[in-house]
Order: C-alpha cells, then sequence, then structure tokens
C-alpha cells in the first residue's frame, strides 16, 4: 500500500520534473532543430518541428564565410589559458586564507570580489590604449590575462570555501609526523582538494568561454573566439533564422557537450561555502 | 596557532593574487579616474583639457542618470528573485525521487553553457518577434493577439532572457544545499503532523539562507554588469538603459570619454554600495 | 621591385622548407572590416580571385554586424589601433575622418579605375577638399517599394512621385491584418542609422531640419512635429506589430515574405526584394521615388558604404591595390558572371546605368539612379542648414545624439510617451550633447 503511494508520488514528481526540464531546455532544442531547416522553413507558419527536409546546408554556408576551427581554438586557448592561469595564482592563496586565516583574511577576500564590480564599459579605453602601447591588441595572450583577472576573485573564492571544508585535523595530524609545508600541500592537501578544483576549473572555463565585451573589443583576427563568430551573423540581411541557429549551435555546442560530461565533478565543488 | 614561519609563507603565497588584482584594479581606475576630470572626445582631437568636476556634474544631471539606476536596480532586481523562488522550487523538485534524473538535470544546467550573446539572439528572433517568432505563433494558436515583447514589455523580456541563463545556476548551488538537508528532521516534523507549507516555512528555507545569499551576492556581481542582453535586444530603448549601458553609450557611441569615464566612476561607486551591503550579509552568514 | 621578389621567391622555393617560410614572410595580410550585408558577404566569398590575381596578398576578413562593426573601427580610428588595413565605412565617417587625417587619400589609384565614372552624387559625399578618401562598394538612396497586386486589389495607382498623404490611403486601403499584411512598413528601431536616417531623411521634405544657422537644435520647431505626428500615425496605425524593433534587416525579411503592402527604405533592396529564391512577391514589386510633401524636397537619403585605408595601416598600398579591385568594373562585372547582373553592387558608376545588361536585369535601375541623383547632401533642407548630409549631420557627436533621439521616437511608436514627449526629450538631449561638443 504504501509502496503504491510512492510509486504513484515517484510518477508524478517525475512528469513534473521532466515537463519543466524540457520547458528550460527548449530554446535550445528548437535552436539546434531550426539550424536543419532549410531558411524558408524556419519561419513557417504554423512552425514545423521535426517533419521537414532536414538539410545540412546551413553548416555549409556558415563553415564557408567562418573559419570555425579557428575561432574554435583561440576559444579553446583563451578560456583553457585563463582559467589554469588564475587556478595556479589561486591556489596558494585560497590556501592561505583556508588554513592560515589572519585579522584581515575576510576583508582581503570581499576586497577582491569588489574589483570583480569594476565595469568593463568603464575602464574599456584605458585597456585598449594600454594593449596598443604594447602590442597586445588581438593577441591571446591579452586576453589570457584579462579573463584570468577577470574571474580570479570568483576563482579564489571558490577555492576558499572548498578548502576551508577540509577539516584541520587531519593537516595537523600530518604536522605532527613532520610533514614540510611543501609535503602537506602536495600529498595531504592536494587529493583532497582535487574535486573543488576540478569544479572550479568547469565552472571558469564556462564563464571564460562565454565573455563577450573583452573577447569582442580587443580582438580582429588571430586572436577573435566564438564569441566575434557569433556577432557576424546576428541580423544580416534577408532570411537568417536557420544560419543563426547554425552558427550558435556551432558556437555552444563545444561548451555544452563539455559541461554536459563533467556535469557530476562540476556540481560537488559548486558550494561556494553555501553548504556546512 | 599558526607558527611564524607558515605566517609568512602564507603571506608570500597570497602576494600574486592580491599585487595582480590591486594592479588590474588601479591601474585602469586610475586612468578612468584621470580622463574623468578631462575633456576628452577623440573623435574630436585638439579639444582636450582639464575641467574639474563638470563631467560628474553633467553625468548626474543629465536626464538619463536616474532613470538608468531605477533600471539597473529594477532589472538585478527582477532578474534575482526570479532564480531565486524557481530555483529554490526546482532545487525542491529535482531532490525527489524521479526517474531519469540524470537526464533531467542535464537538461535544467544547459542555458548555463550558452553564451549571453546567443541566447539573446536566439530568443529575440526566434522567441519574442511579434510576427515570426514561436510565442506569437503560440499565442495566435489559442486565439490571442501575439505580443510585442520587446516594446511592449521590454525589461521583463530581458529579465526573461537573463534569468533563464543563470537559472541552472541559481538551481544546482540551491540543489545542492537541499540534498544536504537532514532528513530526519523532516521525517520528524512529518510525523508531528506539519503541514508542507509549514515544514517548508520553518525547517527548509532557514536552512537555504546561506545558499540563497551566496546565490544572491554571485549573480549581482554578474547581473550589475549585463551587457550583451541589452545591446543584442533593445539597445537600450524602452527604458531598458541600465547604468553600464549608459556609460557605454557616453564612452563608445558618442565617444565622449571624459563623461563617460565620469560614469564609470559611478557605477563603480552604486556596485560597491551594493557589496558592501550585501557582504554584510554574506559576511555575517559565512561567519556563523 | 616586385617582379624581383617574385622571381627570387620562386628560385628559393625549391630550397623546400625554408623556401616555404621566406615566401610566407613577403606575403602582405591584409586585415579588412565589413558588414555582414548580402554585398559584401559575396565580394569575401570571391577573394580568392582577388589573391589568384595578387599572390603576394593575403585577405583576412573580420565580418560584423553593423552595430558592433561600427564601434570597432571608430575605436580603432580614434585611438591610431592600427587593427585594419581596410576598413568598411559610410558616407557619414568619410568627410569627418578624412577632414582629420585619419584616412589614406585615394586620388592615386590607377587610371583603369576610372575615378571619372563614380556617380558624381555619390564621389561628392566621398571627396573632403578635392580629395577622395573611400571608394564606393555600392551606393543607395531611399524609394518607395511596394505591391502591385496589392495596389490592383485596392484600385489605386501609384504615381513615380507620390506624396506622403497618397502613402497615407494607400497603407489603409492595402492594410488586412486579418491575412498579416500591413499598408507600410517603416523602420522603428532605435539608432542614428536606422529610424533616425529615416526621420531625418523624412523630415527634409516636411521642412524640418536638425539645426539653425546658429546651431541650435530645431525640434521645438512646428515642422518635426509634424513629421513626428506623421509618421507615429502612419507606422503606428497601417505597420506590422513591434514596429519600434524593425530595422532595415526585419523590414527587408517582412517585405519578402509578403507582410507588408509598401516599404519606404534604401534602394539597395531592390535587388532582394525581386529575387524570386528569397522573397515570395518577387514578381509582383513596383517602385516610385521617396514621397514629398510638395515643398520642394523628397524624403530619400544618401548613403554608400565605400572601403577605405586607414592612416594607421601597416600596408597602405596593398590595401589600395585591394580597394581598386573590390570597387572596380571588372568586379562588377566578376559578379555579373557569377551571380547574375541584378545582384552586383549597385549605384557608384555611371557606366553601370549604361550597361543594357543591368538595365535587362534590374527593372529598379532607373528609378534608383533618379533618387540617388534627387539627394543632395550639400543642400539638404529646405532652409538654410549648417550642416552636410541628407539622413544625418556630419559631426562627430551626431552618432551619439542619433541614437539616444532615436530611442525617444522608438519609444513614442511603442506607444511609452506621447510625440510630445518625445520631441522635447530630443531636444533636452541634443541641446545637452552640443553644450558639450562646445557649439
Amino acid at each position: 500500500m504504501a509502496r503504491a503511494v510512492t510509486t504513484r508520488k515517484k510518477a508524478a514528481y517525475t512528469a513534473l520534473a521532466w515537463a519543466v526540464g524540457l520547458l528550460i531546455f527548449f530554446p535550445i532544442l528548437w535552436t539546434f532543430l531550426t539550424s536543419f531547416k532549410p531558411e524558408a522553413t524556419a519561419i513557417a507558419d504554423p512552425p514545423v518541428f521535426l517533419f521537414f527536409d532536414w538539410t545540412t546546408e546551413n553548416y555549409g554556408d556558415v563553415q564557408e564565410r567562418s573559419n570555425y576551427a579557428r575561432y574554435l581554438v583561440n576559444s579553446i586557448i583563451i578560456a583553457g589559458g585563463s582559467t589554469l592561469l588564475g587556478v595556479l595564482i589561486a591556489i596558494p592563496a585560497a590556501w592561505s586564507m583556508a588554513f592560515v586565516p589572519g585579522s584581515r583574511t575576510k576583508d582581503i577576500l570581499l576586497w577582491m570580489l569588489s574589483t570583480k564590480m569594476l565595469p568593463a564599459v568603464g575602464v574599456v579605453y584605458p585597456i585598449y590604449l594600454i594593449s596598443r602601447d604594447l602590442g597586445l591588441l588581438d593577441s591571446r595572450i591579452a586576453l589570457v590575462f584579462i579573463l584570468m583577472l577577470i574571474n580570479l576573485p570568483i576563482i579564489v573564492w571558490m577555492l576558499y570555501t572548498y578548502f576551508k571544508e577540509i577539516p584541520v585535523d587531519i593537516l595537523e595530524a600530518a604536522r605532527m609526523d613532520g610533514a614540510s609545508l611543501k609535503n602537506e600541500i602536495l600529498y595531504v592537501l592536494t587529493p583532497m582538494a582535487v574535486p573543488g578544483i576540478a569544479s572550479t576549473v568547469l565552472l571558469n572555463i564556462i564563464l571564460a568561454w562565454n565573455e563577450a565585451f573583452w573577447t569582442l573589443n580587443l580582438t580582429t583576427v588571430n586572436a577573435a573566439p566564438l564569441t566575434a563568430f557569433i556577432a557576424s551573423y546576428s541580423s544580416p540581411e534577408g532570411l537568417f533564422f536557420a544560419k543563426l541557429s547554425a552558427a550558435s549551435t556551432m558556437a555552444i555546442a563545444p561548451i555544452l557537450i563539455m559541461g554536459w560530461f563533467s556535469q557530476k565533478q562540476l556540481v560537488r565543488g559548486l558550494t561556494f561555502g553555501a553548504v556546512k | 596557532m599558526a607558527t611564524q614561519h607558515s605566517k609568512a609563507a602564507a603571506r608570500l603565497m597570497i602576494s600574486p593574487a592580491v599585487v595582480l588584482l590591486l594592479g588590474w584594479m588601479l591601474v585602469p581606475l586610475t586612468m578612468t579616474l584621470y580622463f574623468s576630470f578631462r575633456r576628452y572626445t577623440p573623435l574630436r582631437p585638439g579639444n582636450e583639457g582639464w575641467v574639474g568636476f563638470d563631467n560628474y556634474q553633467r553625468f548626474i544631471t543629465s536626464s538619463s542618470f536616474l532613470d538608468s539606476v531605477g533600471t539597473t536596480l529594477l532589472m538585478v532586481g527582477g532578474i534575482l528573485f526570479i532564480t531565486v523562488v524557481f530555483g529554490v522550487l526546482l532545487g525542491l523538485l529535482l531532490d525527489q525521487p524521479i526517474w531519469g534524473q540524470g537526464i533531467v538535470r542535464i537538461l535544467v544546467i544547459a542555458p548555463f553553457f550558452v553564451m549571453p550573446t546567443v541566447s539573446a539572439l536566439v530568443w529575440k528572433n526566434m522567441f519574442l518577434d511579434p510576427v515570426n517568432g514561436l510565442l506569437s505563433h503560440l499565442w495566435e494558436f489559442f486565439g490571442a493577439t501575439p505580443v510585442d515583447w520587446l516594446t511592449q514589455a521590454p525589461l521583463f523580456s530581458i529579465i526573461l532572457i537573463v534569468s533563464w541563463q543563470w537559472l541552472p545556476f541559481a538551481t544546482l548551488i540551491l540543489l545542492t544545499a537541499v540534498q544536504s538537508l537532514d532528513s530526519e528532521q523532516l521525517e520528524a516534523a512529518e510525523m508531528d503532523g506539519a503541514p508542507p507549507i509549514k515544514r517548508f516555512w520553518f525547517i527548509i528555507l532557514p536552512h537555504l539562507a546561506r545558499a540563497i545569499t551566496v546565490v544572491i551576492l554571485i549573480q549581482t556581481i554578474f547581473l550589475l554588469s549585463i551587457f550583451a542582453e541589452i545591446f543584442v535586444t533593445t539597445s537600450g530603448a524602452f527604458g531598458t538603459r541600465t547604468l553600464t549601458y549608459l556609460v557605454y553609450q557616453r564612452v563608445l557611441e558618442s565617444q565622449n570619454v571624459g563623461l563617460g569615464s565620469a560614469g564609470g566612476i559611478y557605477a563603480v561607486i552604486l556596485a560597491n554600495i551594493v557589496a558592501i551591503f550585501l557582504m554584510r550579509i554574506v559576511g555575517k552568514n559565512l561567519d556563523a | 621591385m616586385k617582379k624581383t621578389i617574385r622571381a627570387l621567391l620562386g628560385a628559393t622555393a625549391l630550397c623546400g622548407l625554408a623556401g616555404a617560410s621566406f615566401a610566407e614572410s613577403h606575403v602582405t595580410t591584409l586585415t579588412i572590416a565589413t558588414v555582414n550585408n548580402g554585398d559584401m558577404v559575396r565580394m569575401q566569398g570571391l577573394t580568392d580571385e582577388f589573391t589568384a590575381l595578387h599572390p603576394d596578398i593575403a585577405v583576412e576578413w573580420v565580418t560584423l554586424e553593423e552595430n558592433v562593426l561600427r564601434q570597432r573601427v571608430t575605436q580603432d580610428i580614434a585611438t591610431n589601433g592600427g587593427q585594419f588595413d581596410v576598413m568598411t565605412i559610410g558616407t557619414y565617417e568619410v568627410p569627418i575622418w578624412g577632414a582629420q587625417g585619419w584616412l589614406v587619400g585615394l586620388d592615386d589609384l590607377p587610371d583603369e579605375w576610372d575615378a571619372d565614372d563614380l556617380l558624381p552624387a555619390i564621389a561628392g559625399g566621398l571627396t573632403v577638399d578635392g580629395t577622395l578618401y573611400a571608394a564606393p562598394f555600392y551606393g543607395e538612396s531611399s524609394m518607395v517599394m511596394y505591391r502591385t497586386d496589392l495596389m490592383e486589389a485596392a484600385g489605386l495607382e501609384m504615381p513615380d512621385a507620390p506624396s506622403w498623404e497618397f502613402i497615407r490611403e494607400a497603407a489603409a486601403a492595402m492594410t488586412d491584418e486579418e491575412n498579416e499584411i500591413y499598408g507600410v512598413c517603416l523602420r522603428g528601431k532605435a539608432g542614428w542609422g536606422e529610424n533616425m536616417a529615416f526621420l531625418t531623411a523624412m523630415s527634409n521634405s516636411f521642412g524640418a531640419r536638425w539645426f539653425d544657422m546658429d546651431w541650435t537644435p530645431q525640434f521645438d520647431s512646428p515642422e518635426w512635429a509634424a513629421t513626428i505626428d506623421f509618421y507615429l500615425d502612419l507606422l503606428g496605425t497601417y505597420g506590422p506589430p513591434g514596429a519600434a524593433n524593425n530595422g532595415f534587416n526585419e523590414n527587408l525579411s517582412l517585405f519578402n515574405q509578403g507582410k507588408c503592402g509598401m516599404w519606404i527604405d534604401a534602394t539597395v533592396a531592390a535587388s532582394f526584394v525581386t529575387n524570386p529564391d528569397d522573397s515570395v512577391v518577387a514578381e509582383s514589386v513596383g517602385f516610385a521615388l521617396a514621397p514629398d510633401n510638395g515643398l520642394g524636397k523628397r524624403g530619400n537619403w544618401l548613403w554608400a558604404w565605400s572601403l577605405a585605408v586607414p592612416a594607421g595601416s601597416d600596408s597602405p598600398e596593398a590595401a589600395k591595390t585591394f580597394v581598386a579591385w573590390a570597387t572596380s568594373k571588372e568586379y562588377t562585372a566578376l559578379v555579373a558572371e557569377n551571380e547574375g547582373w541584378a545582384n552586383v553592387p549597385p549605384g557608384t558608376r555611371t557606366s553601370l546605368y549604361e550597361n543594357p545588361d543591368y538595365l535587362a536585369a534590374a527593372p529598379f535601375a532607373e528609378m534608383m539612379l533618379q533618387s540617388i541623383n534627387a539627394a543632395d547632401p550639400t543642400n539638404p533642407t529646405i532652409e538654410p542648414v549648417p550642416y552636410t548630409g541628407v539622413q544625418f549631420v556630419a559631426i562627430p557627436e551626431f552618432a551619439g545624439i542619433g541614437t539616444q533621439t532615436g530611442q525617444e521616437f522608438a519609444a513614442a511608436l511603442a506607444g511609452q510617451q506621447t510625440a510630445a514627449e518625445a520631441l522635447e526629450r530630443a531636444q533636452e538631449i541634443t541641446e545637452e550633447e552640443m553644450d558639450i561638443a562646445g557649439y
């Protein structure tokens, strides 16, 4: 009897959850489907859902116009590079804040977060002029640095909250055993921190991948990532829904696939100290 | 507890991050401050000079300033409200036993991976368009007059788009918090005959308070600088001009860098007011 | 000199890898910024034809949406960033940037390029103090495009030179909201190059002007009030839903789907709306001059998307070679060969309008030429003005002012404020900005 109720309850929850999930996912699904439609079908009234002449010509058109691979490689280098660099700088900082907290640790942390509030549009001229004078316009290095700096506060904070959850007893035990600082970090802390670091890396790759102000303003050709790629497909002349959908799918597919495959790792550390 | 040695080491380890962020903050900020006291219109060279607080005064007395601050707060507040409320509900729902939980979770978090530019373009053209958009077809199907979203409800439309992108983030954090809830406590309350609403209000919600503050803090940091969504959909028309967008119009559209820089400084001040306010709450919550 | 290098290259190429890297280092790479409009995308598609002629030049394209492109090139030119070798800019930017010395003069293009063949109205807009600073890629004015079948059904006949009053009458007769047919589609989207281009040109035919001879903004004049009232009534009553978000591209798409009775916009659209591949109404489109009010000025503008070489370019010579190629008669012939005569970039050269092949393929050619010739950027309004430009004011502040005032009129179109409020705000904004600029 009790079991029957549970099953019915479970069925109801399942139905509701799937309905909500599909509703939230629908815009992406629709974009994906539209990308395989001929332009005229894409705006058909009433809209067609699945039964149309599937075609890949939109992808062909997009590829013919823009060298997708180059944009993709730039996105990977910029998002990956800035994240790795950021994590390398943030790990020691977060470690010392979590395990050797001083009286001003919290202030430093909050100050770091406040630098993230600097509005990009307000400093676009200074950054553009500096990049120009250093010969760093349209270079991946400049973007790796800038995106690293933008996301550094988030990285530090995520790692800090994660490190803080590591029980101090274990560290003290290691110290008793005479482990040096280096060994303490290398053999005791790191293995315990891997899930937190993994989810920090993933979140920041997503944030850097989707950053669309600096990546658009400081690049022309050599360093242009997928955000610039998409800027050439918004509202051109004539019918464009299908081509826009194809370009959109190409721009988001890599990060979406990465996100899906690693969602367990992403979720595990994504607490920002919200859970005790 | 910590030795002198490890304290020194700690300081050393934290310094790269601090120095870099200090540089990142100070160099552009100093230049922006410098520009903000000058007349600087790159398209009209030879016009430069010190103007004192002129730019600040002009920016704040301009008819668009107060509107833009109001719009900013309304937009950020609206998005926070939607993502938190629906994030809690979704978190609770996804915590229930359901078939295909993994797949549903994947569906729900997907929007977080979509670039703001792409999501704005897709929503604007394929959903909100009053003639060819999917929503207008839906409205017509039910015999209603299609809504012209971006002109009749522009602020709501942008809030909708951005909320769609950030709902997954809120849901994930809140779901983790829900999962950490002590189920015995809930069961005990259920035994005592506490109705679901009461259980939610007195047990679940207090438990989620910390997670909610974290969601609010992180999202606010990102939401204060929303740009692409406004640029793509309304370009700041119809009362969707936030402070960030107003600064953009001054600096890049009007190419008045002096005036825009003064606006940038105001934006920094506003952001910090919001930040201090938030951090007091979060700081308290994190200490507890 | 070039030949020697090429000969040297040929010799060294035999040396394998070393030769290859040597050769590469002697190829000049041009970075070209352009708009994602159909004609430019076509040009990008023909890049190989250019590099086949000039193996020592490689071309990289930065194709961006119009607003993004404008922001990028303006910032680059203002800071002398040197990111681009060729920029696609318009009649608004060229005189301002040319006068600042930010563009390379194009007077020394080869004789075959035939500068004398350019339409005088177009070339005039790109010339500062007798020097041509940009080569026109395509030129346009604006005109009325209408559905001949709907006009017939409504029992009306479009004159070659209609009045605004007739446009309103025809719009009323053609509107059939049941079937999603709207009498008239006009630009409503805010932006100096969107609704303000249309409104400024329209206001000229109503006797209005942006500034008087002392640079005092004129939005408080009865002429502007008449313009805005008429526009809001026409588009608000007979226009499509969401008109306040429709720019050129949105209206093109609506017209091609058969949802507009009339569309007053850029002449360059004529080849799109008559192309059966894109347009379901290709067979039944007629053309007329932009409307007037009998005051002596019509509401048509003048614009030329042009290729210019910024002074900060590292390779101005190679850049000029490209500009000359892309704006030459040979390029026109190349496009005609690949895509048909109706698809060549129009509105720049006299010879095109004397070409029987083009005239046969483009029924709109004559109306387009008449419209272009009817626009007078140096004398755009009925009362005298201190500025040049038909649908813009050629001062650096205009882009900012135009976009902000455009947002006020778009808000009025969306019903968020009255025409009087919009005009008052526009006047305020313009006064504010002109004060800052030091007028």
